[in-house]
Order: structure tokens, then C-alpha cells, then sequence
């Protein structure tokens, strides 16, 4: 069953027990993300993978301290989802925020839910 | 139980590689590490000293990764060099007076140039090779400088000349041997060596000495050279080899070699238990001082490993001297026996003066390679090196032959044997890189491939992707089947192609960021059309996706075309606004046009719309597609020229804007032989003859240049493009991903022969599709910027955040330079998380 004028679907993401609304979902494309600032200043980027699930990860990129994790690509390796950094290319798992190619970095990750 | 202490004199090369070596071995965690340094500056790069000329800056030489020190609780001391040691009280002081004990005590000191006695030598303008402060007084004396002499033709002598000519000096060599490189090379390729060399316009002159240096006051002003002839010289650097520096091991009265170097056992401990000597300044337990870092760096880990505890550790008796050097742009490399001493070897030689390439290797009688000399073309030192000692599986002759004689191909590295050495920079076999499945995966671990880089090809041939040509872990197939498949098939979308030809695994999942930019390129190529609209929108690499080009705070730059470098007076004064408007910090490029840096994403739009409105369209910087067409200001102004190179410019820009590649492609124009539009080292290149035009293909500058070959000369406007058109289009439906032309027609079978075969005689009556797909491309172009202020929707991406459209992002911010801007990168590194 469809409902006609259903309200949009939102992201929020889940900052220290508190949902906070980034944005409608259709806002996203799949494989890509975009940027959300957060209270206080910081930064996430937000994902939408290709069947449609939603990740959220810090924006800044550890190796470079820019903030645009939002703007790589995404890729799945071994049935997992990350993101490339767009400036030096280290990839990033979206679950866990650990990055595929330095044990030792890892960024941010925030639990999301669409209402 | 107190605390050890460990005292390290010289923080240079093998002294940082030893502080991270007792890192890696947890010893800083539980020793008091002391480190003492002459310089004012921490270890960095010396094999790369002379890249600062090329714009290094000290910075970027560094070999100390920020936070190293602080991390592991090492003490530094800048600028403070040992000046005594005191074995019975077992403590080092330094010149500022400082004293320090120790438990154990390592001397990495390295070497100092040598300077032959010659009267004058304290002259002012009077340099040595070394440091980076060396190289700073070089440049500062350089610039009121004319002639620039290097005493020493050695490797070394060789770089610094190189550096001299850089800095715009006349620049002489004076080598005491018969020959350059007279312990790398032998006569032949010292023969070859020199004619490269003098082609430089470098004037050399060996088999002589220097004997006086003659100055005129308290300045430099030439020498007498002791075959009775003088030289004018302005400036001049001693470069005739290193002597160790082994001061304070003499003073202290531990022993050392008769000709210097401090005498050590294969544990590198000297002939105090508790005193090492590692690096240049070691005299090794095999009797031979090593002048390479690489012997170093073994050192190195041999002292870690005693001073770790580590009962099996390693023990240091002796390296490989192999060299593998781009000097003054020549590949030099000699390994092994090089200049065959056995018993009964022999040579095989291959020699072409013409190109400068010279090639030697030493063979046993029984077959076996004991070494080698290798000029002008180096490409084999990768594999021969490791091969050393072992009989070759294909005849030596075949090994030195140039690719593309109608020798079979070269062997592959499948046939080194497992333990053949093949990075010999720190070590490692190829059974030990076998272990591995990713290049940062190898170099992670065994760190084959961080020294000086030249196993690196090897290493990505040996790792298991390697015979598996498929583009990535996603796709078993190459680029160029999978443009015949998306061609054939008709698919025009990324999820059609993953999921029905994608590997079995990655079938149904998200692909990775190598397959879909490539196939982003593929699908723009046959499909045409905007870019980002719908699936395609996330394929595309992040500058496609904002069409601007990410600098490294996160800004974006943007290029508008500029087509042949032709601009009205009108237009650059739109640019200059704009610029000036948005506060942009404009440069003109190394491709005729102008880029303007710092626009943030929200920018963009603003920004395209001035620009787009005085007649300004995408200049693709940001796309694998066409970049740039050089042009000279030829025929219509310039007395030599001989065709409108400017306007031929302007048409193949025209033409080939927007036209999606493999990777990015450039060309020039020049209206005659003199070549001012530098078009061969084009991917197309096109210079003007009195009867039309010469085409020029498969040129690159770049990290590897190549001249660009003749494809066909004297052709008409129409012959021109035409010829063209075939070109582009049987190179992107065949090329790999990123591959440039130069390297695709290196690749191709047959070589220029096949390709002319191809697209001039069409053998494989493939022209007529050729051209009409570029016909198709042609009248398919629409500019990118312009369509997408256009649309509303497509201008929803450029938000600095999804959540506050207005909002700037706060961590893109400028500080003033030169006048300009710079972005600030203070900004980026806020506490928390330090950057790396
Ligand atoms: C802006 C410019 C430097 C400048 O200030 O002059 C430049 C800047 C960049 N170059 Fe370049 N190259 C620029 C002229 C060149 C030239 C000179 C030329 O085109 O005549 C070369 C050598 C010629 C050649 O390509 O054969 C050149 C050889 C490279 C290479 C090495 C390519 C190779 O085949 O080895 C790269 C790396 C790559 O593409 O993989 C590169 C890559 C880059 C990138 C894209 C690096 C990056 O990914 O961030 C730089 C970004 C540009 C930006 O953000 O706007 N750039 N680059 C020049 C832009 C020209 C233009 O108007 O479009
Ligand atoms: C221009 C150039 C190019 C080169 N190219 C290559 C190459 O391509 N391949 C290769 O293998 N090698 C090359 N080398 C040689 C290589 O740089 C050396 O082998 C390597 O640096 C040796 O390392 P080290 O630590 O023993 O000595 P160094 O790197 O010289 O370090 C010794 C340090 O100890 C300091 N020191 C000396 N005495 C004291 C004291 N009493 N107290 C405190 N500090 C002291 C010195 O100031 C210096 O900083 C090149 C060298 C130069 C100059
Ligand atoms: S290439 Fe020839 S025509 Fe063009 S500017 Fe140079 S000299 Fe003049
Ligand atoms: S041989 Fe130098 S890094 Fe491998």
C-alpha cells in the first residue's frame, strides 16, 4: 500500500543521545554523500550506499585535516561499504570509520535512522 | 631498575632510520633515547637533495613524519653536535657544553666531502655538496654568477652539475679518470654518458685535475687544471668523493680503518662493547666503507635488532652496491660484477650512439648474469638486478636488445627465483613480496618500494593481480573490453555492467572508486550527454562531480577555456573581476590559460555564471578529457612562421573540447620547426611545414617524458584533422584506465608501425566507424557549466552542507600572500585527531 501524500523521509543522525535532522532523503544519491554541519561546528558526511542505506562518518579527512570525506566515492570491498577520501585516496569503512589502509586511523561514526 | 640510556650521534639518514628501527622494536618505550645533531634541521632525504632545485622544499624532504619524536619520546638536540667522548665515564658532550650519559652509544656521523688541497680551495664562491645549507649558499651565490665548474665527475659530481646548469650557469665538469662515472660505468657507457651529456650543452673534461683555483680578491674567478690548460669559473663545487667522519672515534681512541672509517664487527659494534658505528662513517666487518644508503640502512636495523634483545637478529658483513640513478635526466644503473673481474667472463653489448643507450651485461661461462651497466635506458635494471647470480631463462642477447627490434619480449619477473632480492633498498625477496596482495599492503610491511622507488614496477608485476588483467576488484575485464562490451551490448548504466559482467563477488554491490570514474569515462564516451544526471552524477571522480578541481583545504579551483592560449583583452579583464570579486588567488598555467584557487563549493555557481556570461565555457581541467591545445603565435606575427598556428589551435580545441579519454590529453600547435608550442611532448602535437602540417603522436611531459613520434607528414587542414579523429578514437576504445597515449603506443603491438597501419592505410577497415563516432562527439558538445546553471536541480549539489544551504564551511579559510591568497592550514588541524 502507497500513501498518497506521505511526508518525506528524513536522515537524522545521533549526536551524544539526541537525534539531529540533516536532511530529506531523496536529497542524496546513491553512491554518493554530502556534507552536514553539526552544532558546535564539526562536520559529518552523509551516505546513502546503492541499496539505499544511509551511513554517516566524520567529514574530516584524517590524513589531510580537510573536511570532504562527503565528496569521495564510495565502494564496497568484501560485501562492506567505504568511502575514498577525494584528495589522497585512503578509503574509509562507513560502519566503523576505520580506514582500509592504515590500521592505525580510523574517524568518526554516527548512528543514523530515517523518520 | 633505571632507565637505559641510548645516545645517538647524527641524525642523518641511517640515524633515522635506526631511531625508527628501535621504534618498531619497542625499545623507545623502555630506553632513554638521546639524539645529537650538527644541523639545524631534523634527518631528511639527502638521496633527494637535489630535487629542491626542482621546488622540494626542506619541508617536503624531511624523513621525520610529524609527531615521530614526541610520539616515542626522543630528545633532539638541533644544532648541537658531539664534541667529545668520554668511554671511561661513558658520556657524550656537546659543543653547547651538555653532557650526557650513556648505556650504549651509536655514531651515525656519515661523511664529509672531500676536498683536494689545492691552493685557492678556501676561495669565496668555493661550495661543497651535502647539506641542505650547502645547496642554500649554492643557490644564493648562483644568482650573480656566470660559469659554474665541478671538480668530480662521479655520481655525485654529475648531480651537482646537473643543479648548476638548473641554476643557469655555463657549467663545466673536470673529472681526474678518463671517463664520467668512473666506479659506476665502464669505458662504453662512460662513452655514452658523455655524448648525452655534451648534448646538454655541458662541457666535460676528463682525464684531468685541478691544481689551482685562482681567485681575484677574496672571489673565486677560474682554476688551472693540470694538462696546463685554465678555466673562467664564477662559483665552484668540490664534489670528488666522501671521506667517513670519524673524529670523535679517533679522539677516543677507539680504532679505526687506515683509511678512515670507524672499524666494526657484523654487530656494527666497534671496539668498545658498548659503542656502535653505523652508516657512512662505519668501516664494515667486510673491510669496505659504503658510500649508499642502503648498506645504512641494514646497519641500522642490525644495531635495533642487539639492542633489542633480539638473539637471531641480523648481522651486517657486506651489500649490494647496485645503483639505479636518473642523473641530468640519463637512467644510469650498474649491479654486480659490473665491470667484470671473474675468471673467464664474458660481455655482451649493446651499443647505440645515436640515442645515447649503452648496455652491458657480464656473463660466466657457464651462463650465469654476474652483472651489469646499463645507460640511457634503465628499464631492465628491475629485473636483472635480482637475477644476478643465476642463469637467465631467455639468452642474454635478448635481455639487452631495445623493446620493439623484433626481440621477443623481455622476460617477465615470474622468473626470478623466491629469493632474489628485488627491492634492495630495505632488503626484501620476491618470495617475501609474494606474501602480499596490495602494493600498500607490501609496502606497509616490509617497506619494499619507500627507498628510492626503482623496484616499484617489479613489485606491482609480482603481486597476484598482476597477471589477472582485469581493471580492478571489481571487474575481470580491462578498460578496453569494457568499452567493446558497453559498445556492443548497448548497456548504459554502471549497475547493468557490474552486475552482469562485474566478478562474481562484486556482483549487486557498490563497485570501488578505480571502476567507476572508468567506466563514468566509458559510458560518457558512447552515450555522450550531461554528465551528472542520474547514475552518472556518482560515478564521476570528485572533480567531474563539481566540475572543479579539490585542492587540498577542500577549495576548488576553476580553469575556463581558453582556446589556442588566445584571449581578448575584453575577456581578461572579466577574469581579472572576477577574481578580484570572489578574492581568488589567480596563476596562469602551465597550459596557456588562467586558474583562479579558493572558490568553496557554494561558490561555484556564483562564480560560472559571470564567467559563463562573457563567453566563457568549461575548460575541462578536472575531466580525463581534452585539456589544453598549445598553440605559438606563428604565421600571422612571427617572422619564421610558416602556417596559422593559431587558428589550427583553436579548431582542434573547438573540436575535441569535452571528448571523454582514459586519461587526459593535450596538444600544441607550432607554425614551424622551431617548435615554440613545445608540441612534441604532446599527445598529439602538430608543427607547420611549408606544404601543411607534420603530426606528431604519443608525446608526454610529465613524470616520464617521451617524444612524440612522426605519424604523417605534410598533411592538408582537412588530411590533419581527419588523421586526428582516427587517432583519438581508436586510442580511447583501446587504451587502459589511465593510460596516457605515450604510454598505450608503447604498449601497443607493433608500435607506430601498427597504428599508422590502423588509421592512416585502414587495414582494419575501422576508420569509417572512427570517424563517425568523433563526428557524433563533435556535434554533441554542450558546455557543462552552462547547462548546469541551467538547471535548478543540478545546482542543488553545490552546498558547502545539505543542512545549512547558505552557510560557508568554516574550516575553508585564506591567508594573504604575495599580495594573494593561500589557503590557511592552521585551520585544518584542530585538536583531537592530529593529522598526518
Ligand atoms: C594548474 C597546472 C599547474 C600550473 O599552475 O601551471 C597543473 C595542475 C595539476 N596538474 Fe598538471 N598542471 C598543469 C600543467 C601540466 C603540464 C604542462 C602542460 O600541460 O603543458 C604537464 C606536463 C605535460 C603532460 O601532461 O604531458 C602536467 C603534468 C601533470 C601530470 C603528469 C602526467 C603524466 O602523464 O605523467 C599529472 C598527474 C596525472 O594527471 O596523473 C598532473 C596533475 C595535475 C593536477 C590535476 C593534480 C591534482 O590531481 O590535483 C593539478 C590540479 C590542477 C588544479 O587543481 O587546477 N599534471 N601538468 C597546469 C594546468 C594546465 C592547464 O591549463 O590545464
Ligand atoms: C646529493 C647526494 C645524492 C645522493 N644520492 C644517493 C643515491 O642516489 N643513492 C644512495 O644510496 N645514496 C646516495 N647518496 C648518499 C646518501 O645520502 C648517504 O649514503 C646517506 O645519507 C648516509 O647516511 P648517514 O646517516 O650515514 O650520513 P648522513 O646522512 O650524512 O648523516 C650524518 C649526520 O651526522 C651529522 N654529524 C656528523 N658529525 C656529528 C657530530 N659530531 N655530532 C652530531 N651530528 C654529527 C651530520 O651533520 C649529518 O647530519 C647521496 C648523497 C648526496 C649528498
Ligand atoms: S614555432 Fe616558429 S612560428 Fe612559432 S613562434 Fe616559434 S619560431 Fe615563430
Ligand atoms: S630498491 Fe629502492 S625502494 Fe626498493
Amino acid at each position: 500500500m502507497t500513501v498518497q501524500d506521505a511526508p518525506p523521509l528524513t536522515l537524522q543522525i545521533e549526536l551524544s543521545g539526541s537525534w539531529l535532522p540533516v536532511c530529506e532523503i531523496a536529497r542524496l544519491t546513491p553512491g554518493r554523500g554530502m556534507a552536514a554541519l553539526l552544532p558546535g561546528g564539526r562536520q559529518a558526511a552523509v551516505f546513502l550506499d546503492r541499496a539505499g542505506t544511509a551511513y554517516a562518518i566524520g567529514n574530516r579527512d584524517p590524513f589531510t585535516g580537510a573536511q570532504v570525506l562527503s565528496r569521495g566515492l564510495l565502494g564496497s570491498a568484501d560485501g562492506r561499504p567505504f568511502v575514498a577520501s577525494p584528495l589522497l585516496k585512503q578509503r574509509f569503512d562507513l560502519a566503523t570509520g576505520r580506514c582500509l589502509d592504515d590500521d592505525g586511523v580510523s574517524v568518526p561514526v554516527y548512528a543514523v535512522r530515517r523518520v | 631498575m633505571t632507565t637505559p640510556t641510548i645516545v645517538l650521534v647524527g641524525h642523518g639518514m641511517v640515524g633515522q632510520h635506526f631511531l625508527e628501527a628501535l621504534a618498531e622494536r619497542g625499545v623507545t618505550g623502555r630506553a632513554r633515547v638521546v639524539v645529537l645533531c650538527e644541523e639545524p634541521r631534523p634527518a631528511y632525504d639527502r638521496v633527494r637533495l637535489t630535487s629542491y632545485f626542482s621546488g622540494r622544499t626542506p619541508d617536503e624532504l624531511s624523513l621525520v613524519e610529524d609527531g615521530f619524536l614526541a610520539r616515542h619520546g626522543i630528545e633532539l638536540h638541533l644544532d648541537d653536535p658531539a664534541e667529545h667522548i668520554d668511554r671511561a665515564a661513558r658520556t657524550v658532550t656537546s659543543r653547547s657544553g651538555r653532557t650526557f650519559p650513556y648505556d650504549s652509544l651509536v655514531l651515525a656521523t656519515g661523511s664529509h666531502p672531500f676536498v683536494p688541497p689545492v691552493p685557492g680551495r678556501d676561495a669565496e664562491g668555493c661550495f661543497v655538496y651535502r647539506t641542505i645549507e650547502d645547496l642554500l649558499a649554492i643557490e644564493e651565490y648562483a644568482k650573480t654568477s656566470r660559469t659554474g665548474v665541478v671538480v668530480g665527475g662521479g655520481l655525485l659530481g654529475l648531480e651537482a652539475a646537473g643543479a648548476l646548469k638548473g641554476l643557469g650557469l655555463d657549467t663545466h665538469i673536470v673529472e681526474f679518470a678518463p671517463r664520467l662515472m668512473p666506479v659506476q660505468v665502464d669505458d662504453g657507457g662512460g662513452a655514452a654518458l658523455l655524448r648525452t651529456i655534451e648534448d646538454m650543452g655541458l662541457t666535460v673534461h676528463t682525464g684531468t685535475g685541478t691544481r689551482e683555483i685562482v681567485a681575484d680578491g677574496p672571489a673565486v674567478t677560474g682554476m688551472h687544471l693540470s694538462d696546463g690548460s685554465s678555466l673562467a669559473a664564477d662559483l665552484v663545487v668540490f664534489s670528488a668523493g666522501v671521506r667517513p667522519r670519524d673524529r670523535l672515534a679517533r679522539d677516543t681512541g677507539l680504532a679505526v680503518g687506515e683509511r678512515g672509517g670507524i672499524a666494526v664487527d657484523a654487530h656494527c659494534r666497534t671496539s668498545d662493547p658498548d659503542v656502535y658505528a653505523i652508516g657512512e662513517c662505519a668501516l664494515a666487518a667486510d673491510g669496505r666503507v659504503y658510500g649508499l644508503v642502503a648498506p645504512g640502512y641494514e646497519m641500522a636495523k642490525t644495531v635495533a635488532d642487539v639492542l633489542a634483545g633480539e638473539a637471531s637478529g641480523s648481522v651486517f658483513t657486506g651489500a649490494d652496491t647496485s645503483t639505479k640513478l636518473k642523473l641530468l635526466g640519463v637512467d644510469v644503473a650498474s649491479f654486480g660484477d659490473a665491470h667484470g673481474t671473474a675468471d673467464g667472463c664474458l660481455d655482451v653489448v649493446y651499443s647505440d650512439s645515436r640515442s645515447g643507450v649503452y648496455k652491458k651485461l657480464v656473463v660466466a661461462a657457464d651462463g650465469a648474469l654476474l652483472g651489469g651497466v646499463l645507460v640511457g635506458d634503465a628499464a631492465s635494471y628491475g629485473m636483472l638486478r635480482p637475477l644476478t647470480g643465476s642463469v637467465p631463462p631467455v639468452p642474454p642477447e635478448q635481455l639487452v636488445l631495445p623493446a620493439g627490434t623484433g626481440a621477443p619480449a623481455a622476460l617477465g619477473p615470474s622468473a626470478l627465483p623466491d629469493e632474489a632480492v628485488v627491492c634492495s633498498c630495505h632488503n626484501v625477496t620476491k618470495a617475501q613480496i609474494r606474501a602480499h596482495t596490495t602494493l600498500p599492503e607490501v609496502k606497509k610491511c616490509t617497506r619494499a618500494g619507500t627507498g628510492c622507488g626503482s623496484c616499484v614496477q617489479v613489485i606491482g608485476r609480482l603481486l597476484p593481480g598482476a597477471a589477472d588483467q582485469g581493471l580492478c576488484g571489481c571487474f575481470s575485464y580491462t578498460r578496453s573490453e569494457l568499452y567493446e562490451i558497453a559498445r556492443t551490448l548497448g548497456l548504459a548504466t554502471y549497475a547493468e555492467l557490474l552486475d552482469s559482467h562485474g566478478r562474481e563477488e562484486a556482483r549487486g554491490g557498490d563497485g570501488c572508486e578505480i571502476c567507476k570514474p572508468a567506466v563514468g569515462s566509458i559510458l560518457a564516451g558512447l552515450g555522450g550527454g550531461y554528465i551528472l544526471d542520474g547514475e552518472q552524477g556518482a560515478l564521476q571522480d570528485t572533480n567531474d562531480h563539481f566540475l572543479a578541481n579539490l585542492q587540498r583545504n577542500g577549495s576548488y579551483s576553476i580553469v575556463p577555456r581558453i582556446p589556442g592560449g588566445e584571449i581578448t583583452p575584453g575577456k581578461l579583464i572579466v577574469i581579472g573581476e572576477v577574481a578580484r570579486d570572489f578574492g581568488l588567488y589567480t596563476k596562469i598555467t602551465g597550459g596557456q590559460r588562467i586558474d583562479m584557487f579558493g572558490a568553496r563549493v557554494d561558490q561555484l555557481p556564483a562564480i560560472w555564471t559571470r564567467l559563463v556570461d562573457a563567453g566563457f565555457e568549461s575548460g575541462h581541467a578536472y575531466g580525463k578529457s581534452l585539456r589544453t591545445v598549445k598553440s605559438c603565435v606563428g604565421q600571422t606575427w612571427c617572422r619564421y612562421g610558416v602556417q596559422d598556428s593559431v587558428r589550427m589551435a583553436i579548431d582542434l580545441e573547438l573540436r575535441y573540447r569535452g571528448l571523454r579519454a582514459p586519461h587526459k590529453l593535450k596538444s600544441a600547435v607550432s607554425g614551424c620547426a622551431r617548435e615554440c608550442a613545445e608540441a612534441q611532448s604532446k599527445d598529439f602535437g602538430v608543427i607547420a611545414t611549408a606544404h601543411g602540417w607534420n603530426l606528431y603522436v604519443g608525446g608526454n611531459g610529465g613524470a616520464t617524458p617521451r617524444h612524440a613520434d612522426l605519424l604523417a607528414q605534410d598533411l592538408s587542414d582537412a588530411e590533419l584533422v581527419r588523421l586526428i579523429d582516427r587517432f583519438l578514437m581508436f586510442y580511447i576504445r583501446t587504451a587502459d584506465r589511465l593510460e596516457r597515449t605515450s604510454v598505450w603506443l608503447e604498449r601497443l603491438e607493433g608500435g607506430l608501425g601498427h597504428l599508422r597501419d590502423v588509421v592512416v592505410h585502414d587495414r582494419l577497415g575501422l576508420c569509417g566507424e572512427l570517424e563517425a563516432m568523433m563526428a557524433r562527439h563533435v556535434a554533441g558538445y554542450r558546455d557543462e557549466w552552462a547547462e548546469t546553471l541551467d538547471d535548478p536541480d543540478r545546482l542543488r549539489r553545490f552546498v558547502s552542507f545539505v543542512n545549512a544551504p547558505g552557510a560557508p564551511d568554516p574550516s575553508v579559510r585564506f591567508v594573504p600572500e604575495r599580495e594573494q591568497i593561500k589557503p590557511d592550514l592552521t585551520v585544518l588541524t584542530p585538536e583531537g585527531t592530529p593529522a598526518r
